[in-house]
């Protein structure tokens, strides 16, 4: 149901929507489908939780600090339920769910527990006779839309800082994944967070999230998902009260790797930095670029990883990779598969779907492929590899660079030169140097360009 | 609120020893010596004497838990907070404990012990324990062709010297913040009060700090401080107590190794009453301010300055709450002010109280020891307090309230900063302008 209040609603129309597992194309369950009307219950009672001389805002900054260090000991201790609801619900491997991504959720929780009582202001010495100071206040009511990618992760990513910093928040979770968020509203109110801090309205991105976006009542919309819908999110806050926005988009985020390279390192780098949950990450690494003279070993070694996968229902334990999210994107990596073939590039590996239920796709390695394909500008965001070929360090930034995303990027190499060189030049909000997808609560994250405003932790 | 637990007033007492490497030492002479229960003037039980020779140990220890490469080196930073973290939640755990043990070897009233010290130190553990993937350096954008930034790493062995007003919560003080920010410590505690802060080093371990990230040792500041604060292998002694003995600190860091000082120490703090203030607020705190502790704070407000046209109504207000002061039992619920805490306290606080009678100052009330076993001494009042008396330069630390006269702000200001202390100060009025002005003029660390 939709938690508004610490309390649960149906929806004021009274329609509900299905869930799918992904691996099955069952349904799970049905969930109240929010709308604007229910957005609307939600901003009010987030509104009066904002009130000046309310609960929330008179409490103790490290009390709130408390309810968050509180909230991850029952996310602790509810690890099993959360994870298997995450697989279930999201299609992810099980014990990555459990151990990756729960993980993660426990320790953002702490993380920001322990910034509650630390965001300082300053005392400025002004021309004139003034006593002049700083004070960082909440912005007031933040709508929250987040995807179906990492739900549970997500959730946190948005909700720990805004709350940390004494915020109330409208959470709409993505339609293919609400489960794991409604049952955080549970522990929230377990934790003891006033009513009406917390709400979360699911329901579909047209309807309850444009109703965020457009709403004359939130102060902020952060929003991450597609950079398309990204745009009509920004577009609906110039035009309605220009709420602060922030956005985290799309990727096609370039790997590149110098023959110097530890080259079993790099192929495994470059293989999970892609592979990872089905390629459904938005800093997955969708651009390889190989130095000639190790390439041809590159692309053999990378196909030779890619081939051993196990596929199938993610709960089963031994099971390596899960189906893509739901029916749209299936189609869109398929179509995007298709078209890697018609337009030249070398299919090493894979190339089709999998298996006579649910949305699995083989895991594809493309070779031989050139910027001007769609398979090389556009986001897959699935489990297909491109690898291609470069031969000089300025020819290779120029192409990483040549996009309108800028989320992350990495370079392998042990030439210390090259490794600073490029962590300035790359145009992306995170530069790995010999790894891929090193995130940790305490490294603040974020794209230049399409791939993004503003930054998150 | 819940109500506060009823207390054990004779706590098992399980640690009594030195504290190295997650281990408990005899003293290397074997030596014992006495902890007193302040209450009764009886001896609690007898405690390892620590010397130069089990300094030398702990810092060894230290040092080995500090090498590139360590556990604790290794550890990531949010470990570090996850550990800190824990350790409070065994402090919460044992609370009633604590505060039973607190209350028996310093004397302070168990329901404070409880409610207000074992609260602060929960909380400071947890502070600190969120700071500890926090620390950030910096990158900086130089000239030429550099990349240049900063690291911000833990000073090394440090030495911590603690004092006896708030065993508990000095000891959270030193540890915090030098445990989060990735430091090993060589900690002496004081020799009034060794019992509760021995009875943590038990949690640090169960909490799971590597052996050797802190290190315990009970014993006297001649022999075991004077080896800490020279020690050629400590990068850094953090003293709370006397000035008389911070300079000692300051001059052995010097004449060793340079070691960094920091230095936590006496005060003879103003506290300033304008004649707009809200007399009953002000009367209730100036008198907190002074007898919080048994008068046994730093920051104690020991020169209460009420400006002239209230000033006869403070007083007289002053001395009816002090009259009213509930001197007892500290387990007794109903005590508000329990002993000094050791006969050297009492002694020289009846002797600055004589000292005031004879410099000319008025005793409204109190003077006098209020019970004949243990180290109680009535809550006393002086008026008519002159600035050049010795009861208003020297820092008295006991239960003696002086109260002294003046006319305007400025030559508040200038009676208020003639001290040679500077820890802590406050002014009590209604209007934004003064309270800027005084506030912004007074040379001390905190201003209220």
């Amino acid at each position: 149901q939709i938690f508004i209040n610490n309390e649960w609603h149906d929806s004021v129309s009274g329609k509900k929507f299905a869930v799918f597992n992904p691996a099955t194309e069952e349904k799970i369950c049905e969930v109240e489908e929010g709308d604007k009307a229910d957005v609307d219950e939600a901003v009010k009672a987030a509104r009066k939780a904002f009130e000046l001389g309310s609960t929330w805002r008179t409490m103790d900054a490290s009390e709130r600090g408390r309810l968050l260090n509180k909230l991850a000991d029952l996310v602790e201790r509810d690890r099993l339920i959360l994870a298997t609801m995450e697989t279930i619900d999201g299609g992810k491997l099980f014990s990555t769910a459990y151990l990756m991504d729960l993980g993660a959720c426990i320790k953002t929780l702490r993380y920001c527990a322990g910034w509650a009582d630390k965001i300082h202001g300053r005392t400025v010495p002004m021309d004139g006779n003034f006593f002049t100071f700083t004070r960082h206040e909440p912005i007031g009511v933040c709508g929250q839309i987040i995807p179906w990618n990492f739900p549970l992760v997500m959730f946190i990513w948005k909700v720990a800082p805004a709350l940390c910093c004494g915020n109330t928040v409208v959470v709409k979770p993505a339609e293919q994944t609400p489960l794991s968020a409604l049952y955080m509203g549970s522990l929230i109110k377990e934790a003891g967070f006033p009513p009406g801090v917390v709400n979360i309205v699911p329901g579909f991105g047209p309807t309850a999230g444009a109703a965020i976006s457009h709403h004359m009542d939130i102060d902020k919309v952060a929003f991450t998902g597609s950079t398309e819908v990204g745009k009509l999110i920004k577009e609906a806050a110039g035009k309605s009260n220009l709420k602060r926005v922030t956005l985290e988009l799309g990727g096609k985020s370039p790997n590149i790797i110098f023959a110097d390279a530890d080259l079993d390192a790099a192929v495994e780098f470059a293989h999970i930095g892609l592979f990872y949950h089905q390629g459904q990450c938005c800093i997955a690494g969708s651009r390889i670029f190989v130095e000639e003279p190790i390439y041809d070993e590159f692309v053999r070694r990378s196909i030779e990883r890619a081939k051993k996968y196990t596929l199938g229902d993610p709960l089963m334990p031994g099971v390596q990779q899960g189906p893509q999210i739901d029916k749209e994107q299936f189609k869109k990596i398929l179509e995007l598969i298709e078209s890697g073939k018609k337009e030249g590039a070398k299919l090493e590996c894979g190339g089709g779907p999998w298996g006579d239920k649910g949305y699995f796709i083989q895991p594809t390695v493309f070779s031989n492929v050139t910027d001007d394909m769609r398979i090389a500008k556009e986001e897959i965001f699935g489990p297909v590899q491109q690898i291609m070929k470069f031969k000089t360090i300025d020819e290779v930034i120029k192409r990483a660079n040549n996009t309108t995303y800028g989320l992350a990027a990495a370079v392998f190499t042990k030439d210390i030169d090259k490794a600073l060189t490029f962590a300035a030049a790359l145009q992306a909000g995170t530069v790995w140097v010999n790894c891929y997808s090193a995130l940790s609560p305490q490294c603040p994250f974020g794209g230049f360009k399409m791939s993004g405003n503003g930054r998150e932790l | 609120a819940s109500p506060i637990p009823a207390p054990n007033p004779r706590p098992d007492i399980a640690y009594t020893k030195i504290f190295i490497n997650n281990e408990w030492h005899d003293a290397v002479s074997k030596k014992t010596f006495p902890s007193i229960n302040p209450a009764t003037g009886e001896v609690i039980c007898q405690v390892a004497e620590g010397d130069k020779a089990d300094v030398d140990k702990a810092v060894e220890a230290a040092k080995a838990a500090f090498r590139l490469g360590s556990p604790w080196r290794r550890m990531d930073a949010s470990q570090r907070g996850k550990l800190l973290n824990r350790l409070a939640d065994l402090i919460e755990r044992d609370r009633a404990y604590l505060a039973a043990l607190e209350t028996l070897d310093n004397g302070k009233p168990y329901a404070i012990s409880y409610l207000v010290d074992l609260d602060m130190v929960v909380k400071c553990l947890r502070y600190f324990a969120g700071w500890s993937d926090k620390f950030h350096g910096k990158t900086i954008p130089l000239d030429g062709d550099f990349f240049c930034y900063t690291r911000h790493e833990p000073v090394g062995v440090c030495g911590q010297i603690i004092p006896w007003n708030f065993p508990l919560l000095m000891q959270a003080w030193k540890l915090g913040p030098a445990l989060a920010t990735g430091n090993v410590v060589v900690m002496k505690v004081a020799e009034q009060t060794p019992l509760s802060a021995l009875y943590v080093a038990s949690l640090i371990k169960e909490a799971g700090f590597p052996p050797g990230v802190v290190n315990i040792i009970p014993g006297y500041g001649p022999t075991a401080g004077a080896a800490i604060s020279s020690h050629m292998d400590i990068d850094k002694v953090a003293f709370t107590g006397s000035t008389e003995v911070g300079h000692l600190i300051q001059k052995a860091a010097a004449e060793s190794n340079l070691k960094r000082v920091t230095l936590e120490l006496g005060g003879k703090s103003p506290n300033i009453i304008m004649s707009d203030a809200d007399m009953d607020w002000a009367v209730d705190q100036a008198h907190f301010a002074l007898f919080f502790n048994q008068g046994q704070c730093c920051c104690a407000g020991s020169r209460t300055y009420v400006q002239e046209d209230v000033y006869k109504e403070f007083v007289e207000r002053s001395v009816e709450k002090a009259k009213a002061r509930v001197v007892g039992n500290p387990f007794d619920f109903k005590t508000e002010q329990g002993p000094q805490v050791d006969e050297e306290q009492f002694k020289k606080i009846l002797g600055y109280i004589s000292t005031g009678q004879r410099e000319g100052a008025k005793l409204l009330c109190g003077g006098n020891p209020a019970a004949d076993r243990g180290y109680f001494i009535q809550p006393t009042v002086f008026g008519d307090v002159q600035d050049d008396m010795t009861i208003a330069r020297e820092e008295i630390f006991g239960p003696v309230m002086q109260i002294l006269k003046f006319k305007t702000i400025e030559e508040v200001i200038e009676r208020a900063n003639d001290s040679k202390y500077g820890l802590a100060a406050a002014v009590f009025t209604k209007d934004l302008d003064k309270a800027n002005f005084v506030s912004q003029s007074l040379r001390a660390g905190t201003v209220w």
